[in-house]
């Protein structure tokens, strides 16, 4: 079982290693390759909004083991401005960065279980998880 | 920050990602393939996807707006070589590519391009 893995998020540099990192994982655990496809493209998303809307931020990747399938899960954590309203944040189509406001609305429909923590200045974090079929 | 080469082949621009891209090489190539349309006045743009893992929706938007600039700077943009998984993602991701052109491969593309070319002249 490998250990969780850190990695900064504060250069568009970082959103590519993150996005090669959950690549070599989710490719390690097995998950196929559109399902691979889709968690990396997620974690491209949320690390990019980390770094537009927070000034940049951290992600947690950990590989979960142990149950009837083995899944990817990524934390994404800032301490930037924070959300005020969820709900619309979520709305797909809204933009507060000049983006195309698919970020957090499409990354959740592109993995199994997503989970947004938000307060207005106490950052953002969220969790993100992709299961083996 | 890494810059994707463009390649000129007859009136027609050529780039081939091969490169994992950052925020700052999109935007470069952006700019690069405008200026390059001008100074060859080449009428067709072809960017080969072929070796791209993946789509987010920074990159997807490129695809669309290097498509309208170079429109407007009267040159066609195609875009080929998706792959099967990315082209899934994105369509999940809400992203549909509106007003890009797609081939599947760089032959097509050629293809697409002479007869989009034929028709309109």
């Amino acid at each position: 079982m490998s250990a969780p893995r850190e990695l900064p998020i504060a250069t568009n540099g970082d959103v590519v290693v993150v996005r090669q990192q959950t690549r070599t994982l989710a490719a390690e655990i097995g998950l196929s390759l559109v399902d691979q496809t889709k968690i990396v493209t997620a974690a491209s998303e949320l690390a990019r909004n980390a770094l537009v809307h927070a000034g940049g931020g951290r992600v947690v990747i950990e590989v979960l083991e142990g149950g009837r399938r083995p899944g990817l899960r990524l934390v994404f954590t800032d301490e930037g401005p924070g959300i005020p309203d969820i709900e619309q944040a979520l709305t797909e189509g809204w933009s507060t960065a000049g983006g195309l406001g698919l970020g957090l609305s499409g990354s959740r429909r592109l993995v199994d279980e997503f989970d947004l923590v938000s307060a207005p200045g106490e950052g953002t974090s969220v969790t993100v998880t992709k299961w083996g079929r | 920050m890494q810059r994707v080469p463009i390649l000129k082949l007859g009136d027609i621009l050529i780039v081939s990602i091969q490169i994992d891209l950052d925020d700052q090489s999109v935007l470069a190539l952006q700019e690069d393939l405008a200026d390059m349309v001008v100074s060859t006045g080449a009428r067709g743009v072809i960017i080969d996807i072929t070796a791209v893992e993946i789509v987010d929706s920074f990159i997807g938007r490129m695809f669309s707006t290097i498509a309208a600039i170079t429109r407007m700077l009267d040159a066609e943009t195609v875009v080929v070589g998706m792959r099967p998984a990315v082209a899934i993602t994105l369509v999940e991701l809400g992203l549909s590519l509106g007003g890009v052109r797609t081939a599947l491969n760089l032959e097509k593309g050629v293809a697409m391009l002479e007869h989009v070319r034929g028709g309109a002249g």
